[in-house]
């Protein structure tokens, strides 16, 4: 079904059919090189920056440079701990109202929907002079609750779930509330069970996107108890520091490693999931 | 049904509601209400209360060179990276889709600088940038050509930031058109190609138009990111230099964290929410009748 190979191309065109494929290649290329590039310097001294030397020495010094320069490991574990608590509140939170518009009837439903869905156009970034005010009347500026807070309730995770919901048969439904099974217990056993797939692929989405979030949480925070890893590259790297570029790409690639190391081990796993969140 | 279980049964879809919607309200729907109404006031300052101006904010803020260039920065920005993201990523996808040897290997390399956080690659790409001693200006001396101030100079400025918007978003659409490309029936090409349509013919008749739906959720999405992410702003030129990048999010979180002048801020992000509206209602509103597919 490739556009690029319809069947019934003649010989002739051979040639084009080379240049195209170089084409494809060379695109290829050029999308990578700048990671590639990071990595090189990354592992090599300094010197190297510019000069290319398949028998360059490798080194890890600059990652140990950057890992001793700036806290690192506390920023990991805010991230870590910021995402953790995101995704268990978004399951939780969209699971429920994804319920209520897949299985129930009620009054302004449609207009509470179209509501909620306002939210994929202003994310809470857009709106963050006003969030920042709500979070200084909360008292939790600086905290990872005030990070994490505006992302709780996603009108993309609700959506994402109605939908999967939406899909399950009512027979199901209706035999487990014959068994005894309440709103709750039939929702826990027969819906999220199903939807297992989506929960997998809205989960990925949103830790990658949490992951590399930058904007609200450099609003929010002020210290290095509570920055996520984003932060503390951006506070690591300000140019004004003069931290040498073979530093800065190992923080860099360091700081997105783990995503980057999940991404290469399940990539077909990772592509799916965003294209099934990505089909409506 | 007792008159009890009706009730509990009607309360139910609001209990399961309730969270996300007090959440919802409390960041997105109240924030934006009130963001309206703080943009008809002054910024209060010290014991001096918050005094009712009118549109003034809006007046001074159509005196404003900054906003102004903000505005106009953020018009080509948009313009510039959306129709080259969504053609690259169109192009990606056909790739991707097509039995090209070292197709897993080609996916990856696309859809990579996507996973990867925007800081991140947006420091990486500092260097590149780097006058005489980066990347570009390396490849460019085998040229003949000197070194170019990419960053620090006003006319090449914002179209670094393009360059590094356009290869981080492309291959993430590149997944939209692949999960489409996928639905489409392999039918259809035997068919086209039976009946002697050239690939071009095919692409544009047949292939094209079916990916029309999702041409239109790549195009809001990406009209919507380029209004909202700005970490290469923040990270690669801070709006720099007198402006020249400045994108209009920038240019509210600076006014409102930096100056703060949280009035003036709530008069910027009308600006911007109008905009953001006006970019979902192309969605729903002129193209959705347009766009024909079974």
């Amino acid at each position: 079904m490739s556009t690029i190979a319809l069947p019934h191309q003649e010989r002739g065109a051979s040639f084009w059919r080379l240049v195209e494929l170089v084409g494809c290649y060379v695109l290829g290329l050029l999308w990578i090189m700048p990671l590639l590039y990071a990595v090189w310097m990354a592992i090599h001294p300094p010197e190297y920056e510019v000069r290319f030397d398949l028998f360059a020495p490798l080194t890890l010094d600059n990652f140990i440079a950057a890992w001793s320069a700036a806290p690192f490991a506390r920023y990991f574990f805010n991230t870590f701990v910021l995402i953790s608590v995101i995704l268990v509140a978004q399951f939780v939170i969209c699971t429920l109202a994804a319920y209520a518009f897949a299985r129930y009837e009620f009054k302004g439903k449609t207009v509470i929907f179209m509501l909620i869905l306002l939210q994929l156009m202003v994310m809470p970034e857009v709106l963050l002079v006003e969030n920042y005010r709500t979070m200084v009347r909360l008292g939790l500026v600086d905290t990872v609750l005030a990070m994490g807070l505006p992302y709780m309730a996603s009108a993309f995770g609700i959506f994402l779930l109605r939908q999967a919901f939406l899909t399950v048969p009512k027979e199901l439904d209706d035999a487990a509330r014959v068994e005894g099974a309440g709103s709750v217990g039939v929702l826990l056993r027969v819906y999220v069970p199903l939807a297992r797939p989506v929960y997998v692929a809205y989960g990925l989405v949103s830790v990658s996107y949490h992951w590399n979030n930058l904007l609200w949480p450099l609003v929010i925070t002020n210290s290095v108890s509570t920055r996520p890893l984003t932060v503390g590259l951006q506070v690591f790297a300000s140019p004004d520091q003069g931290v040498q570029w073979s530093i800065i790409s190992a923080a860099a690639l360091m700081t997105s490693a783990p995503l980057l190391i999940a991404f290469l081990l399940f990539q077909r796993q990772f592509v799916q999931s965003f294209m099934r969140a990505g089909i409506k | 049904m007792s008159k009890l279980s009706r009730l509990q049964s009607q309360a139910t879809p609001w209990l399961l509601l309730l969270p996300a919607a007090v959440l919802l309200a409390t960041f997105t729907h109240i924030p934006a209400v009130t963001t309206f109404i703080n943009s008809f006031y002054t910024t209060p300052r010290g014991a001096r209360p918050a005094r009712f101006v009118g549109v003034e904010q809006y007046q001074s803020m159509l005196a404003d060179p900054v906003f102004l260039a903000a505005l106009k920065n953020n018009a080509i920005y948009a313009l510039g990276t959306v129709p080259l993201a969504i053609g690259l990523s169109l192009l990606m996808a056909i790739i991707v889709n097509s039995s090209i040897r070292g197709r897993a290997l080609l996916r990856m390399s696309f859809f990579l600088p996507t996973v990867l956080p925007m800081i991140a690659v947006a420091n990486i790409w500092l260097f590149f940038y780097t006058p005489g001693y980066g990347l570009f200006d390396q490849i460019l001396a085998n040229f003949g050509f000197s070194s170019t101030n990419w960053l620090g100079s006003p006319n090449t400025a914002l179209p670094s930031l393009m360059l590094l918007g356009i290869w981080k978003e492309a291959g993430f659409f590149m997944i939209f058109y692949l999960a489409a490309l996928q639905q489409i029936s392999p039918s259809l090409a035997e068919a086209a190609a039976l009946e002697g349509a050239s690939r071009w013919y095919y692409f544009r008749r047949i292939v094209f138009p079916l990916l029309m739906p999702t041409t239109l959720f790549v195009l809001v999405n990406a009209l919507i990111n380029s209004f909202r992410l700005i970490d290469h702003v923040i990270v690669m030129t801070r709006g720099g230099p007198d402006n020249a990048s400045t994108l209009l999010l920038y240019y509210i979180y600076n006014t409102a964290f930096r100056f703060w002048d949280t009035a003036y801020a709530s008069a910027l992000t009308m600006v911007l929410l109008a905009a953001l509206a006006a970019f979902s209602f192309i969605q729903f509103g002129i193209l959705d009748r347009k766009v024909h597919y079974k």
